[in-house]
């Protein structure tokens, strides 16, 4: 009897934090699907209607935005990849002389406060004519981007067994071969899901674009902020461009959920 | 296991590295190159920040100086400074306290098995994929005064003067809710990680030896945690010293000075008033700081790991 109640109030405690966690999504979604005329004067019951979703693409503002969201993330993940995965090699592989302080190196740019870096970084991206370019929004999420990427694949390049290369150099393999042919297909899996986690970071980030970037280039973050500041705020579209904005990313993080733990500790927990 | 197979290719490398030296040598280098070459933009800022700290570069002017320490100076000895210390640093302190209870509170619950936690398991990750700035809107369509619905439960249940972040008294409570709400699961899915790989037998011998729950939680769970939770608190810790998203999209900082972190006070230096040289060394001793943290978790990181490794 005892242990039955503990359970229930065990449940019970659980529902409430779930309430506290996922009811503000699920009241996104109710106003998504409300008209302007039914948000002062309706709570649960009303006529749901796709007005705000049809108000939200009739002009390519939104979309312009989520265009540019898309390509400055992808660009900067993309960048990540192409140089990190051979520096995550060389950590995990190579025994040198200054190892660890180059790999504490990166990893301190993770922590680094991204106030200090943008204040310096404005000024010389004005100089440099980076200042709301797509290309200076990707050199500059490689501090969000490259530092996660490096050291969560590390871990898994240190997973395969060096023994496995060696087997493939006797064969005959170049060097190259081994890396390409060998070890890149066995880190797949942690490639994608630290390509897909620093995906969501850059994603989500505000501070770079909103200091960095201004008319030509604006990320979903600084427009819908901007949006809400502005007097004319329609909470129906407000509420469908922020779901539309936190959609993909929560897919994303869903597929990569096995992954989940390891890259969020950047790679300090295999959980 | 890897670790063994690591050490050999080390040494293998090392007899390797005798015969034929230079080129293997700088093979590592050559590879680590390109990411060098494109991180030295984000190192050239550090240097650009110490040095114009002690200009007074400001952006209505198109010449400055160089004048020692003195925002430095002015900076130690101004009142804000101070207050803005003890926002941010009660700031990072409750926010990480919050997170961290309600997050082993909550990976307990949910490492039991039932139909509920097992399904919740997945859902409540999703507040942490949410961008923080995002997350504040949200909770801005929660709380604001005409269509809130917790605010029209509030007034439902007779509190009337509770005005989130609009009234000084309730900002920064209302700050440490959005960021409980978007961080909270971060801890949780790290415990959790720890809780799932735990033995089964110890707790067993436990249960037989007739030990209370909490007896069992203080003296077995917690310790065997202890490596996932301390990795928790420190990246909770470091990241929520630095927040800035939440505070800005909420209040930028009010009302008043109510919510000015040391990055708010910053950014509000540098493009409100347009003085860059006075604005550097609040985000400079911030970084100090949390460059000393971040020196603890590697620490704590290679100790753990010589810990598994049996060194």
């Amino acid at each position: 009897m005892k242990k039955k109640i503990i359970a229930f109030l065990q449940n019970a405690a659980l529902v409430l934090y779930a309430m506290f966690a996922i009811f503000p999504l699920l009241w996104l979604v109710i106003l998504s699907f409300k008209h302007d005329r039914d948000m002062f004067n309706t709570t649960f019951i009303f006529t749901p209607t796709l007005e705000n979703y049809r108000m939200l693409f009739s002009d390519g503002e939104y979309i312009g935005y989520f265009l540019d969201n898309i390509i400055v993330s992808f660009g900067a993940i993309a960048l990540s990849i192409i140089v990190g995965v051979p520096a995550a090699y060389a950590l995990a592989r190579f025994d040198f002389k200054g190892r660890d302080g180059i790999a504490f190196t990166f990893l301190s740019f993770r922590f680094a406060p991204e106030i200090l870096v943008v204040l310096p970084l404005f000024l010389l991206y004005q100089e440099l004519g980076l200042y709301d370019t797509y290309v200076g929004l990707i050199w500059v999420f490689q501090v969000l981007s490259l530092p996660l990427l490096i050291w969560i694949l590390r871990g898994y390049f240190e997973d395969i067994s060096v023994e496995v290369e060696n087997a493939a150099r006797l064969d005959g393999y170049s060097w190259w071969q081994v890396f390409i042919k060998i070890v890149m297909p066995l880190i797949r899996p942690g490639l994608v899901a630290s390509a897909l986690l620093s995906l969501i970071f850059v994603w989500n980030n505000f501070t770079f674009s909103l200091l960095l970037a201004g008319q030509d280039v604006t990320t979903t973050t600084v427009a819908m902020l901007q949006y809400v500041a502005s007097d004319t705020v329609h909470y129906g579209q407000m509420a469908g461009a922020v779901l539309i904005a936190s959609l993909p990313i929560i897919i994303l993080a869903l597929s990569i959920q096995k992954h989940l733990v390891r890259g969020l500790s950047m790679g300090s927990v295999k959980g | 296991m890897a670790t063994e197979a690591y050490e050999k290719q080390a040494m293998k490398e090392r007899q390797l590295t005798n015969k034929v030296p230079w080129k293997i040598k700088m093979r590592p280098f050559l590879i680590l190159s390109p990411a060098f070459l494109l991180t030295i933009g984000i190192l050239i800022p550090f240097g650009m920040a110490i040095y114009f700290s002690l200009t007074n570069y400001s952006f209505k002017y198109a010449e400055y100086m160089f004048v020692g320490l003195e925002n430095w100076i002015a900076m130690f000895s101004s009142p804000s400074f101070w207050h803005s210390v003890g926002v941010t640093l009660s700031y990072a302190g409750l926010a990480t306290l919050i997170e961290t209870l309600l997050g082993i509170g909550i990976a307990l619950l949910l490492n039991r098995e039932n139909m509920l936690a097992r399904s919740l398991r997945i859902v409540l990750i999703f507040p942490l994929v949410i961008a923080p700035v995002i997350a504040t809107i949200i909770w801005q369509l929660m709380t604001n005064n005409s269509v809130g619905i917790y605010s029209d439960w509030l007034r439902q249940l007779g509190i009337t003067n509770f005005n989130w972040g609009a009234d000084p008294s309730t900002a920064l409570i209302t700050v440490l809710i959005i960021d409980a709400w978007v961080f909270t699961p971060f801890v949780t899915i790290l415990v959790l990680a720890g809780l799932r790989s735990l033995p089964k037998a110890p707790f067993e011998s436990a249960m037989i030896d007739g030990g209370s729950a909490w007896f069992t939680f203080k003296n077995l769970t917690l310790p065997m945690i202890m490596p996932m939770l301390i990795i928790a608190v420190l990246f909770r810790l470091m990241l929520s010293l630095q927040m800035f998203d939440i505070i800005f999209a909420l209040t930028r900082g009010g009302p008043g000075d109510t919510l000015m972190t040391l990055p708010l006070t910053a950014y509000t230096e540098a493009f409100t008033y347009k003085e860059l040289g006075v604005s550097l060394p609040f985000m400079l001793i911030l970084y100090l700081f949390v460059y000393f943290l971040s020196h603890f978790i590697v620490k704590y990181w290679t100790y753990t790991q010589n810990k598994a490794s049996g060194k």
